[in-house]
């Protein structure tokens, strides 16, 4: 059984101009869509991770399954009785008027809060002395393991997190996943990992979806995706990330950069910066069949 | 040489006394050499870029050292001196491309502006130049974006156009804070490698200051990695990575995740980076290193010849 | 002293008023945006285009229309503080809903959200001591617009009851004897306006500071 399951799942913004600019200068309603058709499941015990470079919908997708959003259209289905969720921006993402023992318990409602509390600093690699701080007295990396105590006071089934470590120093990241890691194993956490760094996501992941322009191009287990990924766009992340192992390997050279979502390609969304786009790239939508979405993978011409 | 920094020290005084945020530094860079400073957040990289061009914010100042350009001082020239140096012989690329571009100017402008200033052209000559720039760094159709504003452009165009600033007098010297990080990576790789085509087409150095690793492998020859102010391990890029000599080194090389990596744990540095105002005696690393003993604690370690690079670190004292 | 005292009781009083009033309509607006938000900022707009005194004087007269005469010495205080908090409210509502607009995009109010907290809980327990840091600036500056309104209005007749005369009451009857040599009946009250409305600036100035964590 799934913990957690998207079908077909959309969401459009309206950026239009105010309605009265609108009438004036006779433009039309203009939408975006962030997220366009999405489908995956996730069971329990799990790392999804989403991974795609600016605007491809990612955040957009652990916002509408938080339900910060609603769908436009299409299905989220969540069995779990609790998801918590861990944001990117250590300082943004706690109240700078509460005190860290207020923060921590917001979650939870019960009688003995304060053991509680103290029992998740300990868990999170801190004391339950930093309960009477605030958030502006510690660091960075601190300030996310406290975003994380504060997600687990729910006892949640799901954790979604929305690039925890894209701010923190390289070493902090570590301390981090580390973290991580070992609280998933001890408590059996089930995460949806978000980030545009794909080597921390080699890491973290069983499976991996692929984000473009809000569609899923590629979902496929980590070990699979990295050693043989299908689709283009998929390859071509990987080829862009630097080789710290100086393997010397040739890398095809990137091309172009992402297109305006509010007018995205006809056809296959990649097909501008494509190096196999034929006709029906530039006419048809590829379907997702086989977890990839590509005219060439399913005509076996790559 | 193009510059050479010698026993360069900036402090800030404070209230409560003085904080030394970069700590006797020394390197320089050849001519069509990239050179790599790494290290994370409060290690004093950015300070070291800003002092070398002489756009510290007062109280910052420099305390104590020498930064040479082409064998001539330029720590000590008087404000204005230094600003027409700063244009002509020192281009510089900050990490944000939406704030280094003015947005009230197209970008014509602003190169033409650069170049005027900088160089004995007249206006005709000026555009000339400034649209084989914008073609040099790979902005199509430089005629048609010529009079863009920069909010026309997308952050990987804008910085392309931020490099066509930098480049526009012909600087012997590029500095260049972090020139990727708000950029995607696919837009990242067009960048480097750019950089460094760019670099070596013109002989010119590059100090290339960031915390990405793997930006510095890609681009750097050598490279020099900063902890709480102080250089403590410098060396050729290979050496650096794949044989690091300093246990700060061998921890952040640890801790960076891989791709096609076997291990499913990162290597991982308790604690954290001292404050400037909590930096230990002896060794400032440590407190949190593996590898300590009683002299560290007591002694600051110089730079030490460590096979092919150098390392502060008192494990390679001479015997 | 007792006209200081009702001068620093109505000012006190109207701004309180001024405060709940706006901060509150501020924070709906701002946070729940939409049509509300519309509706409450075009009401702002128009009472902007009045100045504070006049809409004083119309809810004043309203008051005084409406009210049988022997009433009017009881009610005139609170009608006052009523008139000066209504012509007040709007620099509140646009401070908070601004602050409150932005606050709300910022990560610890969506995982406030997250965790599924109620939208009001949320705006008193999360953006509102956010959000208030500019309000005690406004207060202060306001209390002293406040007791400086009140002894216009004194002065014109129109405030407090003869019965109870305030600073500016005591400005007024002392203005008739300025040039009969008896100047110190309106100079006095004046220097003890003046004086008051300093301290309140200052005290204000304290507040804020003092409240904020990120200080201690």
């Amino acid at each position: 059984m799934h913990l957690l399951k998207l079908e077909s799942v959309s969401r459009d913004f309206d950026v239009s101009r105010p309605w009265l600019n609108r009438v004036i200068e006779r433009q039309p309603r203009r939408l975006l869509r962030a997220v366009d058709h999405v489908s995956f499941a996730l069971s329990k015990g799990e790392t999804l991770a989403l991974v795609g470079e600016s605007g491809c919908g990612k955040s957009t997708v652990a916002r509408l399954i938080a339900r910060l959003y609603a769908p436009t259209e299409g299905v989220i289905e969540f069995r779990g009785r609790r998801l918590q969720m861990i944001f990117q921006d250590p300082y943004a993402s706690l109240n700078p008027r509460w005190r860290v023992r207020r923060i921590i318990a917001e979650p939870i409602q019960i009688l003995k809060t304060k053991d509680r509390v103290a029992e998740l600093l300990t868990q999170v690699g801190l004391s339950p002395d930093d309960a009477e701080r605030y958030p502006h007295e510690f660091s960075g990396g601190q300030r996310q393991r406290i975003s994380i105590a504060r997600a687990l006071a729910g006892e949640p089934d799901l954790l979604i997190c929305d690039e925890p470590t894209s701010a923190l120093d390289v070493s902090v990241q570590a301390q981090i996943l580390n973290l991580m890691a070992e609280l998933q194993e001890r408590l059996g956490l089930t995460y949806l990992f978000i980030s545009h760094n794909l080597a921390v996501v080699s890491l973290v992941a069983d499976r991996v979806g692929v984000m473009y322009l809000g569609r899923i191009v590629e979902l496929a287990s980590a070990s699979e995706l990295f050693a043989r990924p299908r689709h283009p766009y998929t390859r071509m992340l990987l080829d862009a990330v630097p080789d710290l192992g100086m393997s010397g390997k040739p890398r095809t050279p990137v091309a172009g950069e992402v297109p305006n979502p509010l007018a995205p390609p006809a056809g296959c969304p990649f097909h501008p910066r494509c190096p196999h786009a034929n006709p029906r790239c530039q006419a048809e939508v590829p379907r997702f069949t086989d977890g990839v979405a590509c005219h060439a993978v399913e005509e076996g011409r790559i | 040489m193009i510059l050479e920094v010698e026993e360069l020290t900036v402090q800030f005084p404070t209230r409560r006394g003085t904080l030394t945020a970069v700590d006797s530094i020394s390197f320089s860079i050849a001519p069509g050499e990239v050179l790599g400073v790494v290290g994370e957040s409060g290690a004093g990289k950015s300070m070291t870029g800003l002092a070398v061009i002489g756009l510290l914010e007062p109280p910052g100042r420099i305390a104590a050292g020498e930064v040479r350009l082409e064998g001539r001082r330029i720590d000590h020239l008087p404000h204005e001196a230094l600003r027409r140096i700063r244009g002509r012989q020192i281009g510089v690329i900050f990490q944000d491309p939406l704030t280094s571009l003015n947005p009230l100017y197209t970008i014509g402008q602003q190169l033409e502006e650069t170049i005027l200033t900088h160089l004995p052209l007249g206006r005709t000559a000026a555009r000339a130049r400034a649209l084989s720039l914008l073609r040099e760094v790979g902005i199509p159709a430089p005629e048609a974006r010529y009079r863009n504003y920069p909010h026309h452009f997308s952050g990987g165009m804008r910085q392309r156009v931020v490099i066509a600033l930098a480049l526009a007098a012909e600087p012997r010297l590029l500095i260049a804070d972090e020139p990727t990080t708000a950029l995607d990576v696919s837009i990242q790789a067009q960048i480097i490698a750019l950089l460094k085509r760019l670099a070596a087409e013109r002989g010119a150095a590059v100090m290339l200051i960031t915390h990405d690793m793997g930006v510095i492998a890609e681009t750097a020859q050598r490279v020099a990695v900063m902890y709480a102010g102080r250089i403590v391990e410098v060396g050729p890029v290979r050496d650096v990575i794949h044989a690091p000599q300093h246990p700060y080194t061998v921890g952040l090389m640890g801790s960076i995740p891989r791709i096609g990596s076997q291990k499913n744990r990162l290597v991982q540095i308790d604690g954290a980076m001292p404050r400037l105002n909590a930096i230990p005696p002896g060794c400032a690393f440590n407190p949190r290193c593996p590898r300590r003993f009683e002299r560290c604690l007591a002694e600051r370690p110089e730079l030490l010849a460590a096979g092919a690079s150098r390392a502060a670190c008192w494990l390679h004292a001479p015997a | 002293m007792h006209g200081a005292r009702i001068s620093l009781g109505v000012g006190l009083a109207s701004v309180a008023f001024a405060l709940l009033l706006g901060v509150s309509l501020g924070l709906i607006s701002g946070y729940l945006g939409g049509r509300l938000d519309a509706l409450i900022m075009r009401i702002a707009d128009v009472q902007l285009s009045f100045p504070a005194i006049l809409i004083a004087l119309l809810i004043d007269g309203v008051a005084r229309v409406a009210l049988p005469t022997e009433r009017h010495d009881d009610i005139a205080i609170p009608v006052l503080v009523l008139a000066i908090g209504l012509a007040g409210w709007v620099h509140y509502a646009r401070t908070v809903r601004g602050s409150t607009m932005v606050e709300k995009e910022k990560e610890y109010v969506q995982a406030a959200r997250v965790i599924g907290r109620r939208p009001l809980a949320i705006m008193i327990a999360h953006v509102l001591p956010n959000v208030m840091g500019p309000v005690l600036v406004i207060a202060t500056i306001h209390i002293a617009t406040a007791i400086i309104t009140e002894a216009t209005l004194s002065f014109l007749g129109v405030g407090v009851p003869p019965t109870r005369p305030s600073l500016g009451t005591l400005i007024r009857v002392g203005n008739e004897f300025l040039y009969s040599g008896e100047w110190w009946i309106t100079v006095f009250p004046g220097a003890a306006l003046v004086i008051l409305v300093l301290s309140v600036n200052l005290l204000g100035d304290w507040l804020r500071d003092a409240l904020n964590p990120r200080l201690r």
